[in-house]
């Protein structure tokens, strides 16, 4: 039974988003499981298993060292317990670290080679029949003119990609986009001076022990002056059981270019919670932009808190050229353990850094997200936008920083974060560090609704509307406009979100 | 857990050879518990999250730092308030100095006599509510000072106290080190207003527990800094009954270093809290820090924190506040700005506002900003022939006003906004 059944709700909270948060987290679709034959290495981790894993990717000695290099640091390290999440301990020897469909070890040549096990799950999934063969790794189906809108999808499964598509017209575009393990030995310069420049090996417990052990991930390059000619997009996927998922990402936007990236994630259901720790690293050269959007839907674990996916992420954009950019917008619904702070490092004089996220903790479900804004140069501005949403017995925290160091001048923040509370078994919480350095940088942190934008506000009201009924138009008006920037596989989630409403948030 | 170890060796060293005063069974007990739980958390280090920002080294060195004497001493505040005063001299009671104690409506002991007594109401409070505000979050120096506490009051209030109380604290050596303790119970339905005034020592731990008894007011103002090289962590503990009233507002004028913790318990229905703060800090070796931690764990009550800061030549600004609501504590009204204004680039702001929240049916808000004077409302006043010293001045005192208006006698307020007024002026 759905724990949200029972619960009293409080005046004032819409009964449509009660519904739309029970639909959203109450019955987990992407539960089920393939039943394909797996590769495993042997369970656990140790610099034998870290030489394996770059072996099975066929890497050059130099990304070995750096592997074996940022394992050994991680075992000198301790993991974090500063977030208001509590699980029991992870046992980083029970888990396997490397696992691929045996049917992967050849790559197919044609649909009727495809495991069907393997395209039914893409099928299931629900990604476009065609983006299907592509992603079930089949030669040749990239020359078929695409359908509709094109979305290039590089597809993760377990520790593997096991296709990326579109790969062709993005080449005569320029851009790169492919598999980590593929750009590792295709494009070995531009890895080696991108890979941990945003995020050291050195970063945190969860980064280190991704950079010794991450088996598969996307690369994408965009070369300057370049517009990404579609939306890129990396769907994970976590089957095998008792199997953590560490992956890497690693974007660069060169001068003047623009890449819209997707990210989507689900898992079975398992009674054994299953680790998630990924690490994303984006470069945002001069004039460059890049927008990141994800839903997060890993199995959340039952409503008795059992099993899930305990999600330790680490994202970061190093907006490094003058006026750069970088969006973050994160719908957040599964996980057991979700602990994520995409962050903007604002470098570049007049670099730009957005957050916008929607957070939905249900059942026994922990959240503790947010972001991190260093303003670094000159004129740098960012926005935070925060809307936690507990429900069940869940707890929701937004964590964050604005960091305004002395020579970031003229800068300016802007922070808001919303908490709403389905049930009184549930928590929410807000954490922001604020620290300013300079005097001609303005910072403004708020928690309340009714503190939206007075001009809209005005309109509203002068078009015979009630303080209420306006307030809520705004606010709804806004969620909408975030959504509605997440398409394709997002879709779905994204309809069911517009429903929801903040009236009767406590801030 | 090597840090962990090293931090309490390093506390074992500081409290080698510590004796604590002595009293009856009940105070040395109350003493020798503080000085277990110091033991066990260990001394705060700059390496705490708690301290992220202040440094307390100075406040947990075994020998305390010099201060001068106070130089542009603008004379005593609160000179035509018909009070009760009571005067410490470098932390030492001063009899001759101070009014008689006895005011009806109000019992008055000094704290070392109260500690000798078997069976005295204090022994309910003096380091209980202190041991109750160690969680979640740890304040080992307030259990350093339960343990420590040289000298201090205790005072009852059983009525409706006809004059504020003033602790005037004087400071007459430059290498002193003070440890003071007041406790404060007011019983149900009583009332009593209690100022504090004056720079203490040149190192001052500082700690007031107060009891709120049902539908009981307790009003606090506080004047603490001026133009000094002091150094100073206090803390205010405070359980909060049914229907009863506390209000607390402080202003800082300059100082070394200052750190103010305000624990608050909300522990009954309809009850209100309120704390404020306003600082002025001039020059780079000024550091203010205000922490506040308001629990709420009852029904249809309210707590505001307002805590305005106005930081210059490299001045740094603290605030750490959280509302903290349980389980069940339903129509809670939590509200919490804090705001600096920045009046040069050398200047900083840190801040963590925190909320956590178990209950669905509150409304819970804060705010936090930070910037530089608004550079339109400054030329509005100099169109209307205002000079630029005085324009500044204007906006910087109408800056601090929200957090004075928290302060309910008038009087009070003027005098403090009045102290403000040629603060300003003489910094200018």
């Amino acid at each position: 039974m759905n724990a949200m059944d029972t619960i009293e709700v409080k005046e004032g909270v819409d009964q449509e988003t009660v519904d739309a948060v029970k639909e959203l987290s109450g019955a987990y679709k992407h539960g089920w499981e393939t039943e394909i034959e797996m590769e495993y290495a042997p369970k656990g981790v140790n610099t034998d298993i870290v030489r394996l894993i770059s072996s099975k990717n066929k890497e050059p000695e130099w990304m070995t060292a750096w592997r074996l290099s940022a394992f050994e640091r991680w075992e000198k390290i301790e993991e974090p317990t500063w977030a208001m999440v509590s699980y029991p301990e992870i046992d980083f020897q029970d888990i396997y670290y490397y696992a691929r469909p045996k049917s992967m070890e050849e790559k197919p040549k044609s649909l009727d080679d495809v495991d069907p096990k393997l395209l039914a799950t893409y099928a299931k999934l629900g990604i476009p029949l065609k983006e299907q063969a592509i992603l079930a790794g089949v030669e040749g189906a990239e020359d078929i003119p695409a359908e509709g809108r094109k979305v290039a999808v590089d597809a993760v499964f377990d520790s593997v990609s096991v296709g990326t598509t579109f790969q062709k017209e993005l080449e005569k575009a320029g851009v790169i986009f492919c598999s980590i393990s593929e750009a590792i030995e295709k494009h070995p310069e531009l890895v080696k001076k991108y890979l941990g420049s945003v995020v050291p090996p050195s970063d945190n417990f969860y980064a280190t022990l991704n950079s010794a052990v991450f088996s598969d991930g996307s690369f994408v390059y965009v070369p300057p002056g370049v517009r990404c000619p579609m939306e890129l997009s990396t769907y994970f996927r976590i089957n095998a059981e008792n199997t953590g998922q560490f992956e890497r990402t690693l974007i660069i936007a060169d001068k003047g270019s623009y890449v819209s990236y997707l990210e989507g994630c689900t898992a079975p259901k398992r009674d054994v919670a299953q680790l998630h720790a990924a690490v994303v690293e984006i470069i945002v050269e001069e004039d460059a932009e890049v927008k990141y959007s994800t839903v997060q839907n890993w199995y959340p674990g039952d409503e008795n808190g059992v099993g899930g996916i305990y999600n330790f992420v680490t994202k970061r954009a190093d907006c490094r050229g003058d006026r750069s950019k970088v969006m973050w917008t994160q719908v957040e619904t599964g996980s057991a353990i979700t602990w994520k702070y995409p962050s903007c490092i604002l470098r570049g004089n007049d670099s730009q850094g957005e957050f916008y996220s929607i957070a939905i903790a249900n059942n026994m479900q922990q959240a503790d997200t947010g972001t991190k804004m260093v303003h670094l140069g000159k004129n740098t501005k960012s926005r935070i936008v925060s809307k936690g949403i507990s429900a069940g017995k869940a707890q929701n925290t937004y964590r964050g920083l604005v960091s305004m160091h002395p020579k970031a001048k003229e800068s300016r923040n802007y922070t808001q974060c919303d908490s709403l509370l389905i049930g009184d078994k549930c928590g929410a919480h807000t954490v922001p560090y604020i620290e300013v350095k300079n005097n001609s940088s303005r910072v403004e942190h708020e928690a309340t609704t009714s503190k939206v934008d007075d001009d809209q506000l005005f309109y509203c009201r002068s078009r015979g509307m009630d303080e209420e009924e306006a307030v809520a138009l705004v606010v709804n008006g806004f969620c909408k406009e975030v959504l509605q920037a997440l398409p394709m596989e997002f879709a779905m989630e994204a309809q069911a979100l517009v429903a929801i409403s903040l009236e009767g948030s406590v801030g | 857990m090597a840090l962990a170890q090293m931090k309490l060796d390093a506390t074992e060293a500081r409290l080698a050879g510590v004796t604590l005063p002595d009293g009856a069974v009940w105070a040395r007990d109350a003493r020798a518990a503080a000085l277990e739980r110091v033991r066990q958390m260990g001394l705060p280090t700059k390496r705490d999250e708690y301290w992220r920002y202040t440094d307390p080294s100075s406040l947990t060195a075994a020998e305390a730092p010099t201060a001068a004497l106070l130089e542009n001493d603008e004379g005593p505040l609160f000179e035509d308030v018909d009070r009760v005063r009571i005067v410490f001299v470098d932390g030492v009671f001063d009899p001759a100095a101070s009014d008689d104690l006895s005011t009806e409506g109000v019992e008055i002991e000094r704290l070392a006599d109260a500690m000798q007594v078997d069976i005295h109401w204090a022994k309910d409070i003096y380091g209980v509510l202190e041991a109750r505000g160690q969680k979640p979050v740890e304040r080992p120096l307030a259990a350093l000072n339960t343990a420590l506490a040289t000298d201090g009051v205790v005072i009852r209030a059983t009525g409706k106290v006809s004059k504020p109380i003033n602790f005037i604290y004087l400071h007459n050596d430059v290498a002193s080190d003070a440890v003071l303790h007041n406790v404060v119970k007011v019983e149900a339905d009583a009332e009593i207003t209690l100022l504090e005034t004056g720079p203490a020592a040149a190192r001052f731990s500082k700690q007031l527990e107060v009891e709120l008894g049902e539908g009981a007011v307790f009003n606090h103002v506080r004047a603490q800094g001026r133009d000094h090289e002091r150094r100073a962590v206090t803390h205010c503990f405070a359980r909060i009954a049914e229907n009863s009233s506390f209000k607390s507002f402080t202003l800082t004028f300059n100082g070394v270093l200052t750190r103010n913790e305000c624990v608050l318990e909300i522990v009954g229905d309809n009850a209100v809290a309120h704390v404020a703060g306003a600082c002025v800090g001039d020059g780079k070796d000024f550091h203010h820090d205000d922490t506040v931690f308001v629990t709420h764990d009852a029904v249809n009550c309210e707590s505001r924190q307002v805590f305005k800061k106005v930081l210059r030549n490299g001045a740094t600004g603290v605030f750490q506040g959280k509302i903290l609501v349980k389980e069940g504590a339903q129509k809670t009204d939590g509200y919490q700005i804090s705001q600096s204004l920045l009046l040069d680039d050398d200047s900083q702001f840190l801040a963590k506002p925190e909320l956590e929240i178990y209950a669905d049916d509150v409304a819970c808000s804060h705010g936090s900003t930070s910037g530089a004077i608004d550079e339109t409302a400054l030329f509005y006043l100099r169109s209307r022939g205002v000079s630029m010293t005085d324009a500044r001045n204007l906006l910087t005192l109408s800056f601090l006003a929200e957090a004075l208006e928290e302060i309910a006698d008038e009087a009070l307020a003027e005098e403090l906004r009045d102290r403000l007024e040629r603060w300003l002026a003489r910094h200018s």
